[in-house]
C-alpha cells in the first residue's frame, strides 16, 4: 500500500525564546498508508496532539516535513487551506466548537467553507450525519440542546461532511460512557469500511486501538517508539509497559501466564483470541 | 499566534524582583508611573529608560519578552503619536494641505510614544515577576483602609485574581477553538472588515459559552469549599516588609520626587 501521509524528521518546539520553551515532538518520522485505519497511541505528553496538528497544517514544523501524496504541504503556504479540506481533523472534545443555531447549519459549516451549496451540500450534511450516527430529526435542533455524546457526533459529522481523504480523530471517545464510546467507534469503523477512506485514530487506550486499528504507531516522549500490526506491537508488550503504556487486558493475562510457565501466545490482544489460545493450549496439554 | 499576547503573564523565577513583597512592587510601579508623567526633558526620559533596563536586568526578563508585550498596543501608540504630531499648535515645521506639523507636535509625539511604551513595559515588568495571587494579595492589602468605608475590597480583589487567572486559560481556549474552526476551513485572515467580523462568530460563540460554563463551575466549586466572601477570612501567607522592600521603595520614591522637583 502506498503512503498518503509521510512525516519526515518532524520537530516542533513550543514557546521559542521564553522560559517555557519545550519540544513536544522530536525528530519524528512515520507514515500513514492510503485506506488504512491507523491507531496512533502514546501516553499523555507523548506528542500525539502536536503531531496531528501538523498533518493538516495547523502547526508549522520547527524542522522536518509533512508530505501529503508525496508533496510538502508547506510548499505553497497560501494553499494550506486546501490541505485542511483533504485532511479532516477532529479535535479532542470537539463539542466545544459548535456555534450554529441548528445541527444542520453547524455540520454544513465545513463544506460551505469549501464552497459547496444546494443539493451537494444537503447530501453531504445528511450523509455525514448518518455516518456519525445522528438521527434525521436531530438536524433541526439546536446543538446546545443535545446531550454530550450527541454534540460530539455533530462535531465529528461536521468534519466528515468535508469529505476529507484522511480523517484524523483525537481521542473521539474521551469522556463518554463505555456504551457511547463503543457506539461512536463502531460508527467510525463503519465509515471507514464503507468509504474506504484513511482514518487515523488517536487514543491512549490500547484496548480501543487494538480492536479497531489495522496498524498501530506507538509514540513515546515525542518520537516514534514502534509501529506495526496490533499483533506485532503487542508481542512487544514488555517494551510498551516500560514506555508507560498499557497493553490490552487479554495481552496482559497472556504475558502473566507465560511468566508462570504456560505456553500461551503472547501476541493475543482480544478476549476471543485469548480464549482460543487457552483452548489450544489445553488441547495440546491433554494430548 | 494568540499565545504571543503576554498580558498578565507571569514568568516564574527567584530573582530579587520575584522575591520582593508584592506591595513594594505595586507601589514602585505607581511611583514609576507618576515619574513618567512628570518627565519633560530628555534626560528625565533617559533616566526612566535606564531604571527600566536595570529593573528588567535584575528580574532577568529578556528585552524580547518586554518588547513583545508592546505588540498589542502598537496601534494605540501609533494613533496617539499621529494625533499629537498633527494637532499640536506651535511653530510650523512642515505643511501640506490641512496637515500641519509643528516643532511642538514632534516633541509631543515623541514624548507620548516614550510615555506609553515605558508605562506598558514598566507595568509588564510587575506582572512578569509577580504571580496573580501575590498581586491581588498585595492590592487587597494596600486597599485595606477602604474597608472602613464599606468598600468591597476583598470581593474586588477576588474578582481581579479570578480575571487574571483566567486570561491565559481563555487565550488557550481561543487558540483551541480557532484551530478547530480552521480545521473546518474557517478563514480568519482574509476578506474585508465585514467578512472578518463575520468570521469571528464561529470563534466567539463557543468562547462565550465555555466562559460561562467555566464561571458556573468555578462558582459551584467555590461554594463547595464554603467560600462566603472576605468576612472572617484569614491568610496562609501574611505579607511582611523586608529590608530590601524598604530599599527598593525608597529608590522609586526618590525617583518620583526627584523628577517632579527637578524636571
Amino acid at each position: 500500500m502506498e503512503d498518503i501521509i509521510q512525516v519526515e524528521n518532524l520537530t516542533h518546539t513550543y514557546g521559542i525564546g521564553t522560559p517555557f520553551e519545550r519540544s513536544a515532538v522530536k525528530n519524528m518520522s512515520l507514515s500513514v498508508r492510503r485506506g488504512e485505519l491507523l491507531g496512533l497511541i502514546g501516553h499523555t505528553g507523548s506528542g500525539k496532539s502536536t503531531l496531528i496538528q501538523h498533518l493538516n497544517g495547523l502547526l508549522k514544523p520547527t524542522s522536518g516535513r509533512v508530505l501529503l501524496d508525496g508533496r510538502d504541504i508547506w510548499a505553497e503556504p497560501k494553499k494550506i487551506r486546501d490541505v485542511r479540506f483533504r485532511v479532516g481533523l477532529v479535535f479532542q472534545y470537539p463539542e466545544y466548537q459548535l456555534f450554529e443555531e441548528t445541527v444542520y447549519k453547524d455540520i454544513s459549516f465545513g463544506p460551505k467553507n469549501k464552497g459547496l451549496t444546494g443539493d451537494a451540500l444537503d447530501r453531504r450534511v445528511r450523509e455525514s450525519a448518518r455516518f456519525a450516527g445522528l438521527d434525521e430529526d436531530k438536524l433541526g435542533k439546536s446543538p446546545f440542546a443535545l446531550s454530550g455524546g450527541q454534540k460530539r457526533r455533530v462535531a465529528i459529522a461536521g468534519v466528515i461532511a468535508m469529505e476529507p481523504e484522511v480523517l484524523v480523530l483525537d481521542e473521539p471517545g474521551a469522556g463518554l460512557d463505555p456504551r457511547g464510546r463503543e457506539e461512536l467507534l463502531e460508527h467510525i469503523r463503519a465509515y471507514h469500511t464503507e468509504r474506504g477512506n484513511t482514518v487515523v485514530l488517536v487514543s491512549h487506550s490500547m484496548e480501543e486501538v487494538a480492536r479497531y486499528a489495522d496498524r498501530i504507531v506507538v509514540l513515546s516522549h515525542g518520537s516514534t517508539l514502534m509501529s506495526g500490526t496490533p499483533r506485532e506491537v503487542f508481542a512487544r508488550g514488555s517494551e510498551l509497559t516500560r514506555a508507560g503504556l498499557d497493553v490490552p487486558q487479554a495481552t496482559r493475562i497472556a504475558m502473566e501466564l507465560r511468566k508462570r510457565g504456560m505456553d500461551v501466545d503472547p501476541a493475543v490482544y482480544t478476549v476471543e483470541e485469548l480464549r482460543d489460545a487457552l483452548l489450544a493450549m489445553r488441547k495440546g496439554g491433554a494430548r | 499566534m494568540l499565545k504571543d499576547i503576554t498580558l498578565g503573564q507571569y514568568f516564574p523565577g527567584t530573582t530579587l524582583a520575584h522575591r520582593l513583597d508584592p506591595r513594594t512592587k505595586i507601589l514602585a510601579v505607581v511611583c514609576y508611573i507618576v515619574a513618567i508623567f512628570n518627565c519633560h526633558s530628555a534626560w528625565a526620559y533617559g533616566l526612566m529608560v535606564l531604571t527600566l533596563v536595570v529593573s528588567a536586568r535584575v528580574s532577568k526578563v529578556s528585552a524580547k519578552a518586554l518588547l513583545r508585550g508592546l505588540k498589542p498596543v502598537l496601534f494605540i501608540i501609533a494613533f496617539t503619536a499621529v494625533l499629537n504630531l498633527f494637532y499640536t499648535p506651535g511653530t510650523t515645521l512642515w505643511r501640506w494641505g490641512v496637515l500641519n506639523v509643528t516643532h511642538e507636535g514632534v516633541v509631543m509625539a515623541a514624548s507620548m510614544i516614550a510615555r506609553i511604551a515605558l508605562l506598558i513595559t514598566g507595568t509588564f515588568l510587575l506582572t512578569y515577576t509577580t504571580s496573580p495571587i501575590q498581586l491581588t494579595d498585595g492590592l487587597e492589602n494596600l486597599m485595606g483602609p477602604l474597608k472602613r468605608l464599606h468598600a468591597p475590597v476583598h470581593e474586588l480583589a477576588m474578582m481581579m485574581s479570578i480575571a487574571l487567572r483566567f486570561i491565559p486559560t481563555l487565550i488557550e481556549e481561543t487558540d483551541k477553538i480557532m484551530s478547530a474552526q480552521k480545521a473546518r476551513g474557517a478563514d480568519f485572515e482574509s476578506g474585508g472588515l465585514v467578512q472578518r467580523a463575520k468570521a469571528l462568530i464561529p470563534l466567539l460563540v463557543p468562547l462565550f459559552i465555555s466562559a460561562f460554563r467555566r464561571a458556573d463551575e468555578l462558582a459551584t466549586a467555590m461554594e463547595c469549599r464554603c467560600y462566603h466572601g472576605g468576612e472572617g477570612r484569614t491568610k496562609l501567607h501574611v505579607l511582611h516588609y523586608q529590608t530590601r522592600d524598604y530599599a527598593v521603595l525608597a529608590f522609586y520614591l526618590a525617583l518620583a520626587v526627584g523628577v517632579i522637583v527637578l524636571d
